[in-house]
């Protein structure tokens, strides 16, 4: 028989589980669900009509390519981050610590505005930048840029703990058998940091595609070129076109239930080889 | 490998680890670190191996200077007193690992390395289990693994941290008679770090008694618990009872009994004895004028030997271990009048 409670000491499993299928559908799956019922109005045609007209390919593929590769640098520097945090003692650690949870803080159109001023043509560094051809403002790595600084804290807090506790004698253990520095850390720590790794990931690409805040300003906002697919969606609803918004999120929506479910399982793989779950 | 430890100090801020430790270990000898926790027993291992620096003094490997060999060059093996499995590895992997990491050219083939690990899963009596992960082991075969796992790499020297004390009692003792077995068979140099005198006692040929960052003695099990240099070593090694005697013209007197002790300065006053529960005799008659009487307190005839409490006339409290044989004979019970004769004085000290 499928069992779906093992025997507990601790009561409340059925108010629990009834609690959480209640919020879940009232805060989560009614609003998802009123989306599709709302683009299921439009005849299939026409669904596709909008779905594939160039300026909306263009604003999904950006969105989401500009999520990913920012969501990959900020894998592989919060993770840089999140080990100096957690292995090292050095002055004003306490600060830095706290400067990253500054991107969860501050309200994203500030980031948005703070970042364009920085990148754009006259900005600080932008003024660099572009004296050497790199369009830093108004431009996919524009809007890279501002989804990295969104999607750090989302890397960083997920690995830390993780590789806090990593015993370090497990190190030792790897350096006593022969093994030099590159082969410890290949070998023994990061199929243990793989799983955490890909949460993290997948938190901060599931963030930047969501992201409209500070993208908007440093975007420049042209159609088809800088136009990512959050904005396409308001300026359809601006333009009281509620069924085309919608249309483009069912497709936003089920692209990216899709490449979470992938991630999901890539990490439940990862997990399950060392022994977690 | 011989290993020399000379003039040796480690502190950690302001904690003195280590001070000025001095020791020899021969080649193929199976030694214990035996001291209570922060004697240093440990830092002294960790040194050994590399993974800990000294502050001052040196370490030989058959004479050698280690000090510029890095812990992956030492040829150590290390066994660490919670294992530290590699978790995402099965058994199989987890021995295969110090093979798998030597430089190509140093390399097994990987059926040549497929050959080793069952052979040491054999050695360790669990070639049923090398598709396993650690997590799935019990303690006892999680110890095993981790000294294959060390074995693998043939180390010239074997250092276990506390290679028993995460155990419970049944699967220790299995384990540390099967440790000394497994070093008559391999003869490789080995250390390990106990704070149990009992298992220090029954496995290792030689033991060294750390006290404060310092050795207290070095010496043969038979030589630290029979002939200790110190009280440290005697309160640590065993049970001992504790006297004060009176001393007149170079005898030593408790109440009215006399004790013979060899060498006894002459114009010493008083004198403290210190005597193993099994040193006494007990008997129902006074023997002789090195009688001491003493009623029973209490008696606890469950085990291999009898324990029973005694108080002497002069106050003085002690247990005495009997063995249940001369208990049969003897049949003592609580409040009866014991005269008791020592049989021999572990160690004492006299003061002038």
């Amino acid at each position: 028989m499928f069992l779906l409670k093992q025997r507990s000491s601790l009561p409340g499993f059925h108010l629990a589980l009834g609690y959480t299928v209640f919020y879940l559908s009232l805060i989560v799956l009614i609003p998802l669900s009123t989306l599709f019922i709302k683009s299921s109005s439009l005849d299939w045609k026409t669904f596709i009509d909008i779905v594939s007209a160039p300026r909306t390919l263009a604003a999904i593929r950006l969105s989401f390519s500009t999520a990913f590769v920012a969501a990959s640098v900020n894998v592989f520097f919060g993770f840089m981050i999140a080990w100096v945090l957690a292995r090292y003692r050095f002055p004003g650690k306490k600060i830095i610590d706290a400067l990253i949870d500054f991107p969860f803080a501050l309200p994203t159109a500030v980031a948005g505005i703070a970042l364009t001023a920085l990148y754009s043509p006259h900005g600080w560094v932008g003024r660099y930048l572009y004296s050497w051809g790199i369009e830093s403002a108004y431009s996919p790595l524009g809007i890279t840029l501002a989804l990295i600084f969104i999607g750090l804290p989302f890397v960083v807090r997920t690995i830390e703990p993780v590789i806090q506790e990593l015993d370090p004698e497990l190190e030792e253990a790897a350096a006593s058998l022969g093994a030099g520095r590159w082969q410890t850390f290949g070998r023994v720590l990061f199929p243990v940091l793989l799983p955490p790794l890909l949460t993290g990931f997948n938190l901060a690409f599931a963030r930047g595609i969501a992201e409209y805040g500070s993208i908007i300003f440093i975007a420049g906002n042209m159609p088809g070129k800088t136009e990512i697919a959050p904005l396409l969606i308001i300026t359809k609803l601006e333009q009281f076109d509620y069924t085309g918004a919608t249309a483009i999120a069912v497709v936003m929506l089920t692209i990216s239930f899709i490449l979470l479910a992938i991630t999901n399982f890539l990490q439940w793989w990862a997990s399950k080889r060392i022994g977690i779950n | 490998m011989s290993i020399e430890v000379k003039g040796v100090s480690k502190t950690f801020d302001t904690f003195k680890a280590l001070d000025r430790v001095d020791l020899n270990i021969e080649t193929g000898e199976l030694l214990a670190l035996l001291g209570p926790s922060g004697s240093g027993k440990t830092t002294l291992l960790r040194i050994i191996a590399g993974l800990e620096v000294a502050d001052e003094g040196q370490i030989l490997f058959h004479g050698e200077d280690t000090k510029e060999r890095k812990v992956k060059d030492r040829q150590v093996g290390f066994v660490f007193q919670h294992y530290a499995l590699f978790r995402h590895m099965t058994v199989f992997e987890n021995i295969a690992f110090g093979l798998r990491v030597k430089p190509k050219h140093l390399r097994l083939s990987d059926a040549q390395i497929k050959e080793k690990v069952h052979g040491l899963l054999r050695l360790i009596q669990l070639d049923y289990i090398g598709e396993r992960y650690p997590w799935q082991l019990s303690g006892g075969q999680r110890q095993r693994i981790a000294l294959a796992r060390a074995l693998a790499v043939e180390p010239k020297v074997l250092l276990l941290d506390e290679p028993f004390g995460s155990l419970d009692a049944q699967v220790r003792k299995e384990l540390r008679q099967w440790l000394r077995r497994f070093h008559d068979q391999l003869h490789i140099t080995s250390l390990f770090v106990t704070h149990d005198q009992e298992e220090a006692l029954e496995v290792a040929d030689k033991i060294v008694v750390m006290n404060k960052g310092r050795l207290e003695q070095v010496g043969t099990p038979e030589e630290v618990y029979h002939k200790p240099a110190n009280k440290f070593v005697l309160n640590f090694l065993g049970n001992v009872n504790f006297f004060h005697a009176r001393v007149v013209d170079g005898k030593a007197y408790l109440g009215n009994a006399m004790i013979d002790l060899p060498d006894l300065h002459k114009n010493s006053k008083t004198a403290s004895l210190f005597v193993r529960p099994h040193q006494f005799e007990l008997t129902r008659q006074p023997k002789d004028g090195s009688s001491l009487k003493a009623v029973a307190l209490t008696i606890n005839p469950a085990g291999s030997v009898v324990k029973i409490d005694l108080k002497s006339e002069g106050g003085d409290t002690f247990q005495a271990e009997i063995t249940q044989e001369e208990f049969q004979a003897l049949r003592f019970q609580k409040g009866d009048t014991i005269y008791v004769s020592l049989r021999q004085v572990t160690y004492y000290e006299y003061e002038i």
